[in-house]
Parts: structure tokens; C-alpha cells; sequence
């Protein structure tokens, strides 16, 4: 096994509790492929909230029992899905109106990199292979509100959280939120805000981990996790 | 009276001719047309231009049509995926072009190719790599990036049922770029699981209107992707 850094902070599943604390009843939510698409399991009871997934559907359900899944019912992770009442479906320029209209209220995407004046870079490490871009460049650029779940550092322990974006962009000046395993961070006036830390994690140890301009915020919260495990 | 029912995908792609410009719908498997691009294969024309938003799975269907030479370009969103080694590495060799496209810039490039608009302006992009050396121009204070209008010579689309006058209804998330690609080409083949006759689609319900349909050919048991991929399956 190699040295990999131990991980504090919110689990992947605490960090999509988290985020999904903050869609509101009656949202139009796009969740990006990895751990946004979790959050879907966390949104609050009595919320009613409709995803929008790129490939043509809006208002599907979780995937499906072993042995149902249909090949021509998926999401933009290629995964199956399931109808609901009320599902709808329509074709790939309509969807990314959807998108690139306003209609989306929020879209959860992973990052590469968050830099504190809101770029992002998720796409690409600019570094050869065979780049791809999917629908990650339209969604930053039409939701309302961009959410980011990450975590803090990468495997090597280098932040995420930067002043500026060193890898290709895939949107400038587009996040608003971010949640890590350290917290919770919103992005304004070209710095990171923390408003909320993960319990067991010094302010100190953020700070340490974060390579842009970084404000406390004065009434910093501590994440009390309800029903997402804690690691 | 009309009838765009041809009888079978062989005879729908004769007329596809070297260098031509094919869109193909699709969203992985979803809505791939594995018929008419394994009958494109049989038919052998070369210096292929693909849109599509991916690069195929495996080696059957888009990927085999790529395997087996006849593809000069793609163009696509996300040419990457579990079992997509075909395109990348014919990519990482040289042999094929792509030219990478935003999933909605793409999607409305068709859709506005088949509209008669030429070029429009698009936030998507804007401040990235993939908007260098394009026009960008400030809107409300906000930089857009203007795309260009996507037409093609075919579309190969695959639909759930149609009439003998080409009106369509799809299946599910299988209809993804087929509505749009039906209006981008000069020519439009489709295959389809359902033939029916005139009247027994709903008018409130067609998603495609005869308008955009060409030719239409019945493959009532299509092949699923996924499975040959499973299967280890090679076209041809």
C-alpha cells in the first residue's frame, strides 16, 4: 500500500447529506456523475425535488432492482434509472435549453480544481490522452447556482482550492458553493468563505490545505451530520 | 402516394458516398442505430465524417465503423468511456481527427443547422481552451463564443415506430439527439422497431414529423450494444 494522506472530515456520503441539505422544496437539480450523484439519497423528507439529467429526462427515480434496468432508460453517467410520475422526456436541444436557459435551479458538479474568483476545472488535466467534455462546459455556464463537492486535497495532499485554476477551465467565475470533507465554503468577491467545518477538523489544518485567500466566516458552524456517516 | 418504407438497411445506405458527412444518433447505446452502421460497414464508403456525442463501445457499431477505417473525423462531446479503445487509440496514433464540442453547443449546432441558422453566440465555453481562436463577443456584459451551424449529408437515426409517412415517437432516454439529427441531413434514414399504419400514431404525439424523414426501414429486433460489447462480439 502506498502513503496515501488519512483522509479527515465528512465522508464521501456525509459531504452529499451535506450538500443535499441545501436544495430547496420544488428544485430542478442537475447531479453531476460521482459523489453529487448521491446527494440524491440524502434530500430531506417532505422535499419534492425534480433531476434533470442531460440525455433527455427530467423527474427520474433511483436505479433500479437487479434484472430491470433497460438499456434506453439512463442518465448522463450511462447508468439505468427509473420512470416516476410526472417524468418526462425530450431531445438533446431542448435538454441543454433547459440548461443553457436558466430553467436549472442547481447543478452539483466534482472538480479538478476551484479557484476563489469561481473557475473551475473539470474536465481535463491538460496533460495529452483523449479529452472529453461532455456536458460539464454548458452546465456551468446556465445553472443558476453551481455546487462543487470535492475533496479538500488531492490524493497527493495538494489543495484543490486555489487561487487560480492551473489546469484547463471548464467554466470562469461560475461556482458559488463548495463543499469538502473540511467544510463548507462559499465563493464571493474572489475569495473562499468558510461558513461551516466538519466536526474534528481545525480551522487551522483548512487554512494549511487551501492555496487561495480564505475568510473564517465570523459565526463559523460546526457540521452536525444527521443521517450520513462521519469517517 | 407515399412511402419512404425502403426494405432493408442495405438498400437505405446504398447511396452513402465517400467523404460524406454522417450524424448518428445516440447517446451511448441509447437510440445507436447498430443496423444501418453495421450496414454502412458492409457497404464500405470511406472518408467518413461522424457526429455523434460519442465514439463508440466495444467493437460493434460506431466503434466498428471506426475500426474498420472508413472514418476520417468525429466530432463529438465525449469520445472517452470503459470500452471505447478503438477511437483512442486510433486518436493517440494520429489516424483520426476530433473535434471536441460542449454536449449542448453540439446539440444546438444540429439543432440550428437544421433550422437555416447559420451561426449563433453561446456562453457555453467562454474563458476555456475550446472557445480559442473563435469570435467572442459581450452580451449584457457576459462573453459568448459563436458556433457555427452543424448540416450533414446523412442522418442515421434510430426510432421505436413509424408510419409510411416517416413520422416518429421514440423510446425513452433513446430519443436523446435523433429529433434533431432528423432535421440536420439532406438525407434521413431511420430504423425503426415498429412499422404502423398512417393514423395509428397520434398526431398530438409525433416528436418527429414525416418532413424530416427520407427513408425508413423496419428492424423490429434490434441488437443491443451493451450485450455484444458483454459478448465480446466484432462487426464484421
Amino acid at each position: 500500500m502506498n502513503s496515501k494522506p488519512v483522509a479527515i472530515g465528512l465522508s464521501r456520503e456525509a459531504m452529499a447529506w451535506r450538500a443535499a441539505q441545501d436544495i430547496p422544496d420544488g428544485a430542478y437539480v442537475n447531479l453531476g456523475i460521482g459523489i453529487p450523484e448521491m446527494v440524491a439519497r440524502f434530500v430531506p423528507a417532505g422535499r419534492e425535488v425534480v433531476y434533470h439529467s442531460e440525455n433527455g429526462i427530467l423527474g427520474f427515480g433511483p436505479p433500479p432492482e437487479p434484472g430491470q434496468e433497460d438499456p434506453e432508460l439512463i442518465n448522463a453517467g450511462k447508468k439505468p434509472i427509473t420512470l416516476q410520475p410526472g417524468t418526462s422526456f425530450f431531445h438533446h436541444a431542448d435538454s441543454f435549453a433547459m440548461i443553457r436557459g436558466g430553467h436549472i435551479d442547481i447543478c452539483i458538479l466534482g472538480a479538478m480544481q476551484v479557484a476563489a474568483n469561481g473557475d473551475l476545472a473539470n474536465w481535463s488535466t491538460g496533460e495529452g490522452g483523449v479529452p472529453a467534455v461532455g456536458g460539464a462546459m454548458d452546465l456551468v455556464a446556465g445553472v443558476k447556482q453551481v455546487f462543487i463537492i470535492t475533496e479538500h486535497t488531492t490524493r497527493k495532499g495538494e489543495p484543490k482550492l486555489l487561487t487560480r485554476c492551473t489546469y484547463p477551465l471548464t467554466g470562469a467565475g461560475v461556482v458559488s458553493r463548495v463543499f469538502t470533507n473540511y467544510g463548507v465554503f462559499d465563493v464571493a468577491d474572489g475569495r473562499f468563505i468558510m461558513r461551516e467545518v466538519a466536526p474534528g477538523v481545525h480551522v487551522e489544518t483548512v487554512q494549511a490545505a487551501t492555496d487561495g485567500p480564505l475568510e473564517i466566516a465570523p459565526d463559523l458552524k460546526v457540521i452536525k451530520v444527521i443521517d450520513a456517516p462521519v469517517r | 402516394m407515399i412511402n419512404k418504407q425502403v426494405q432493408s438497411a442495405a438498400e437505405a445506405v446504398a447511396d452513402i458516398r465517400d467523404g460524406a458527412t454522417v450524424m448518428i444518433s445516440g447517446f451511448g447505446e441509447a437510440g445507436s442505430p447498430i443496423e444501418l452502421i453495421h450496414a454502412l460497414i458492409d457497404q464500405g464508403t470511406r472518408d467518413l465524417v461522424v457526429i455523434n456525442n460519442n465514439a463508440g463501445n466495444g467493437h460493434v457499431g460506431l466503434a466498428a465503423l471506426i475500426a474498420s477505417g472508413q472514418v476520417r473525423k468525429v466530432i463529438c462531446s465525449y469520445p472517452r468511456s470503459t470500452n471505447s479503445e478503438v477511437f483512442q487509440n486510433l486518436y493517440r496514433e494520429g489516424r483520426i481527427e476530433l473535434e471536441l464540442v460542449p454536449q449542448g453547443t453540439l446539440a444546438e449546432r444540429i439543432r440550428a443547422g437544421g433550422a437555416g441558422i447559420p451561426a449563433f453566440y453561446t456562453p457555453t465555453s467562454a474563458g476555456t481552451p475550446l472557445a480559442e481562436g473563435k469570435e467572442v463577443r459581450d452580451f449584457g456584459g457576459r462573453p459568448h463564443v459563436l458556433e457555427y451551424a452543424l448540416t450533414a449529408d446523412f442522418s442515421l437515426v434510430k426510432a421505436e415506430r413509424a408510419d409510411r409517412f416517416g413520422n416518429l415517437v421514440y423510446n425513452k432516454t433513446a430519443r436523446n439527439f435523433a429529433p434533431i439529427m432528423c432535421m440536420a441531413a439532406r438525407t434521413t434514414i431511420v430504423q425503426v422497431r415498429q412499422m404502423v399504419a398512417a393514423g395509428e400514431i397520434d398526431p398530438e404525439v409525433v416528436v418527429t414529423p414525416g418532413i424530416f424523414v427520407d427513408r425508413v426501414v423496419h428492424v423490429p429486433n434490434p441488437a443491443q450494444e451493451s450485450k455484444l460489447v458483454a459478448e465480446g462480439v466484432r462487426y464484421p
